[in-house]
């Protein structure tokens, strides 16, 4: 082997770059949200903006550290850390306190943890090791249901602290599980049921089984020849009873759920409801048209009654301070962001690096669609930051950790490649 | 192992580029096209306003007025859009504030949010946000804000109307399920306010508007398509008739005690007073912070709910219903006759009658001279009646067929708090006495004293089953609802329980009633032309002085009001209690008193048994 060249040569700038640069993004807009005229200066520490430029500042000296280790402290104590965010997502559910509803935070007093926000990186890893195992394969049923087992303790554990934004992210896996074995009906079947829940909150069950007899009986009139008519027929029958089944238990579902999350749920399928905070995003959002109307000039995202302008909704100030412009920007970023991370993946021999790559963006993308969708009322109203820009300490840390981890695992590739 | 899927890549890629266009083309759709999200002019920006919603209003059975709404405001400022050259020592002139206040206000302000409206300064009056509105184009950042505060022109009926309030955050969490309240909001705190709030309230209104950098109104946003109207509160009638819960409350001057009138064909409350009482005008915007703390502590307990909350012995107007039981058991006739030697014997002790008298021949005579040793004898011949062994079954029946005038339990009358008194069940005998009882160990009931409570709903609801012969309906505050210009009768309320007793008794006991008044102990308190028929009581009080009781009704056939009455440490049954009862029901019939009745007005109200002050 000859002399290794310096590690930030080795590094992929393009991703590194755009990381920072949404960091960076993410502060001014801050900056913009929770301007404080009697506060001018962006480092004062008693103001969010200040607040979120020593968690940038803290991240990057733990990014720097991170990407001068090798990356084996990551796949070698794997399961240690899945283990670890576990233990503390149990002891979170008992000494939280209520905040929004949802019991997520550990006090520390300078800092409230959110374990959850760090169960994404730990999940990633852990399915990461598990997969990249030799004898792993997913087509096997019973290896695919331990890889799911790897995502759903974290999942209801988060369910259990009423965090329905980070559990969602959970789901996402699923796109991992394809990619490494898992048959694609299984995709088609989770689509299936997601059309099926939106719709029998837009229906009611009569009508949705009703169609679906409709619909069996004039597949199986138009088959009528075909010898393979009773398969057709008990398939038919089959998932006519699911769809029975599933429609009428999430009719039963949401008569029990309570106001505020019914609310949420029916905003986004259009049944009225408390759309205030949709409202106001639009409002704010319409107010930026093309061009944005400039910097610390936003009114409406500010004036507005968003409960959440620095963390949950901060693509709004982007959208009334920067325009269109800007958050075609910020989008294009998102997707450079996880179109490299996959690329790079796909380039890298070690399976490891490879699903841990898979497994990220998974997360990224969730928190990417949820975000943005709900900001631009086509998702309904749940609490989950924007990675990277959003306000607040675990998330930029679990994210930084997240990339960094992948930046320093994509810089060994020569070790494998030679 | 052999990678696969590698082709797979494209479906999470494409998810990825689906929705990245979704959004862009949503974006694009609301923030270049739809005019529904778009302000013209750079500088413009839209503002929600709330707007409240007038709070029902309440009139009595005569449809006067009794509670309505008045306007305040409230001074509302955007810390944002506040002048630097602000002239705040004329600011502070016009809304009669100090400096102090603003700089503390503007502080507090500015923690709260910069760019959306805080409440400067609550509860202003009319004078002083003329004076205000006069300015206005010098006060940059500030604006006014209606609110509706209650009024009630009677001055009277503080515990029975109630009182509204801001709402505080428990209860906003309570509510939550029928209505999202805000804090600032307004809310029923007592009587009736909190008990109908939710037909009172209304709804609140969201106005979207644009203004301009200025903060000057330039219209409704979107052509008002996101606007909702507030919805006025509904209003009440209530069955009181506000005459007589006026003289109620008059004659209650500087007493501590309760006047309660029911119609006892429908169970209407005419009136229901408490004294001491209070001016409800007292509690209303700003002053409730300064006044209910004061009306809390005060040693007299002006906010006590006397009328549903009150406990008291009945005593011996307890001896009606007692006596209507034993003969419906069969335990005596009509013409049960007992010889009164002046004393009760129990055991080694004796039970004193209250003054010599000629012997009762009969139920009437009983009732007339409220002779403690006849209604002994008539209890322990109810709970006697089969075997005196076996008195505990005839306790029983006893117990369930005194219960049905509507003793010991809620009554359900639409006020909130109402006690449900006591009369003891064997358990309790037999648990206090370890099953070692006899009809002379609870003799006392028989006379209403003991462990019987009542409170002065009870005794009244007691004489409707008497004044109608056999039944009583749901006591009850709100005659009906004015909804979309028709008039709801409160059927929820109109609940009638019956109470199985021959007619014969009652038409006995009525002219017993009647003769407590024309010959007994309230013979003082005659009402010209009118029968009054009631039963005097004296609560006995270790304390101090006994509470006065009276209950009765008039006239005589075909009753139109029962009435409730107790003074507290007022003396005899017939000293102040009948008289007001006479007083109140005469005005009732009558419409007005009569000169002879205004001596007597005159000289109970300004009878003080006590020295009730608000402190300022
Ligand atoms: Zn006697």
């Amino acid at each position: 082997m000859a002399k290794s060249p310096s590690i930030f040569n080795k590094l992929d700038w393009p991703l590194l770059m755009t990381f920072l640069i949404l960091m960076v993004i993410g502060l001014i807009t801050i900056y913009a949200a929770g301007y404080n005229p009697d506060h001018p200066k962006i480092y004062d520490i008693s103001q969010t903006y200040g607040k979120q430029l020593i968690w940038i500042g803290i991240c990057l000296v733990l990014g720097f550290i991170i990407i001068n280790m090798n990356s084996k402290v990551f796949s070698v104590f794997a399961y240690a850390y899945y283990g670890i965010i576990l233990l503390l997502l149990i002891v979170v559910l008992f000494i939280a306190k209520e905040v929004n509803g949802a019991k997520a935070w550990i006090d520390l007093g300078f800092f409230r943890l959110q374990p959850s926000e760090f169960a994404k990186f730990t999940t990633c890893l852990g399915l990461a090791y598990y997969i990249s195992e030799l004898e792993t394969n997913l087509a096997y049923a019973k290896k695919l249901m331990m890889a799911l087992g790897i995502i759903i303790i974290p999942f209801i554990l988060i369910l259990a602290q009423h965090d329905m934004g980070s559990a969602l992210v959970f789901l996402s896996f699923a796109f991992l599980l394809n990619r490494f074995g898992m048959s694609d009906y299984i995709i088609f079947a989770g689509f299936f049921v997601i059309i099926i829940s939106i719709l029998s909150l837009l229906l009611s069950p009569v009508y949705l089984i009703l169609s679906m007899v409709v619909l069996v009986i004039i597949i199986a009139f138009f088959n009528r020849k075909s010898k393979d008519l009773d398969k057709y027929i008990i398939v038919g029958v089959a998932i006519t009873s699911f769809v029975a089944i599933y429609s009428i238990s999430i009719d039963l579902v949401m008569d029990k759920l309570d106001k505020h999350q019914k609310d949420r749920i029916n905003v986004l399928v259009g049944k009225g409801g408390n759309d205030w905070n949709v409202r106001q995003s639009k409002i704010a959002l319409g107010a930026g048209q093309f061009s944005g109307k400039g910097f610390l000039k936003g009114t409406q995202s500010k004036m507005n009654f968003l409960p959440a302008k620095e963390t949950d909704f901060i693509f709004c100030t982007i959208g009334e301070e920067w325009g269109f412009l800007g958050c075609g920007l910020v989008i294009g970023l998102y997707v450079f962001l996880m179109m490299r991370i996959l690329y790079l993946s796909e380039k890298h021999s070690s399976k490891f690096s490879k699903v841990y790559g898979y497994a990220i963006v998974c997360v990224l993308m969730m928190h990417f669609i949820i975000n943005i969708g709900m900001t631009v009322g086509l998702v309904p109203v749940i609490g989950i930051p924007l990675p990277a820009l959003s306000y607040g300490g675990s998330s930029l840390l679990s994210f930084s950790v997240m990339i960094f981890a992948f930046i320093r695992m994509d810089s060994e590739r020569w070790i494998y490649t030679s | 192992m052999q990678d696969i899927f590698p082709q797979r890549i494209k479906m999470i890629q494409g998810v990825i580029i689906f929705f990245s266009f979704l959004f862009l083309i949503n974006l694009f759709y609301i923030q270049l096209i739809d005019n529904k999200y778009k302000i013209k002019a750079k500088d413009n920006a839209i503002k929600e306003l709330i707007e409240y919603p007038s709070r029902g209003l309440i009139y009595d059975r005569n449809n006067k007025l009794i509670v309505h709404n008045t306007n305040q405001f409230e001074i509302m400022v955007t810390n944002a859009e506040v002048d630097a050259n602000l002239d705040t020592s004329q600011l502070c002139k016009d809304l009669a504030i100090t400096q102090d206040y603003f700089l503390e206000s503007m502080k507090k302000a500015r923690k709260a949010s910069r760019y959306r409206p805080y409440v400067f300064l609550k509860y202003v009056d009319d004078s002083n946000y003329q004076r205000f509105q006069e300015h206005i184009f010098k006060y940059k950042g500030f604006f006014g804000q209606t609110r509706f505060v209650r009024d009630y022109p009677y001055a009277n009926g503080a515990l029975l109307f109630g009182d509204v309030g801001e709402i505080d955050s428990s209860q906003i969490k309570k509510y939550a399920d029928t209505y999202t309240y805000l804090s600032g909001d307004y809310i029923g705190k007592n009587g009736i306010e909190v008990y109908y709030e939710d037909l009172l309230r209304g709804q609140r209104g969201i106005r979207t508007v644009v203004v301009d950098a200025l903060n000057r109104v330039k219209g409704s946003y979107a052509n008002g398509e996101n606007d909702n109207d507030p919805i006025a509160g509904k209003n009440l009638q209530a069955s009181i008739d506000i005459n007589i819960q006026t003289l109620g409350e008059e004659l209650l001057t500087n007493k501590r005690g309760s006047i309660i009138a029911i119609e006892p064909s429908t169970g209407e409350v005419l009136a229901l007073c408490n004294g001491p009482t209070y001016d409800p005008n007292l509690l209303r915007g700003g002053n409730r912070n300064k006044y209910y703390p004061k009306l809390l502590l005060n040693k007299y307990k002006p906010l006590y709910n006397r009328a549903i909350q009150g406990l008291y012995p009945p005593g011996s107007t307890f001896k009606a219903p007692s006596a209507l039981v034993a003969l419906q058991m069969g335990a005596i006739n009509p013409n049960f006759a007992y010889y009164c030697p002046g004393y009760y014997p129990i055991g080694k002790k004796s039970l004193k009658c209250s003054h010599r008298h000629a012997p009762c021949r009969n139920i009437e005579e009983g009732l007339t001279q409220s002779c403690n040793p006849y209604f002994c004898q008539v209890f322990r011949e109810s709970i006697e009646v089969s075997n005196s062994k076996r008195f505990q079954k005839d306790y029983d029946r006893w117990y369930k067929n005194i219960c049905r005038f509507g003793y010991r339990r809620k009554l359900g009358i639409d006020l909130k708090n109402e006690k449900r008194g006591n009369v003891p069940d064997t358990a309790y005998y037999n648990k206090i006495y370890k099953n070692q009882w006899r009809a002379t160990t609870v003799i006392s009931l028989g006379i209403g004293q003991g462990e019987i409570l009542a409170t002065p709903l009870q005794m009244a609801n007691s004489y409707c089953v008497i004044a109608n012969k056999g039944y009583y309906i749901t006591p009850h505050v709100i005659k009906g609802i004015y909804a979309n210009g028709k008039f709801e009768p409160n059927t929820a309320k109109k609940i009638k329980v019956n109470v199985p007793i021959d007619k014969l008794y009652f038409d006995r006991v009525t002219d017993g009633l009647e003769m407590v008044v024309q010959a007994g102990t309230a013979r003082a308190s005659k009402i010209e032309g009118i029968a009054l028929c009631g039963k005097t009581g004296t609560a006995q009080n270790p304390h101090g002085e006994d509470h006065s009781i009276f209950v009765g009704f008039a006239p005589k056939v075909n009753p139109k009001i029962v009435i409730a009455c107790i003074v507290e440490n007022g003396g005899g049954g017939g000293g102040l209690a009948a008289p007001i009862v006479s007083l109140m029901a005469e005005r009732y019939l009558k419409d007005s008193l009569p000169p002879a009745s205004l001596n007597k007005y005159s000289s109970i109200k300004n009878r003080h048994l006590i020295n009730f002050q608000i402190d300022e």
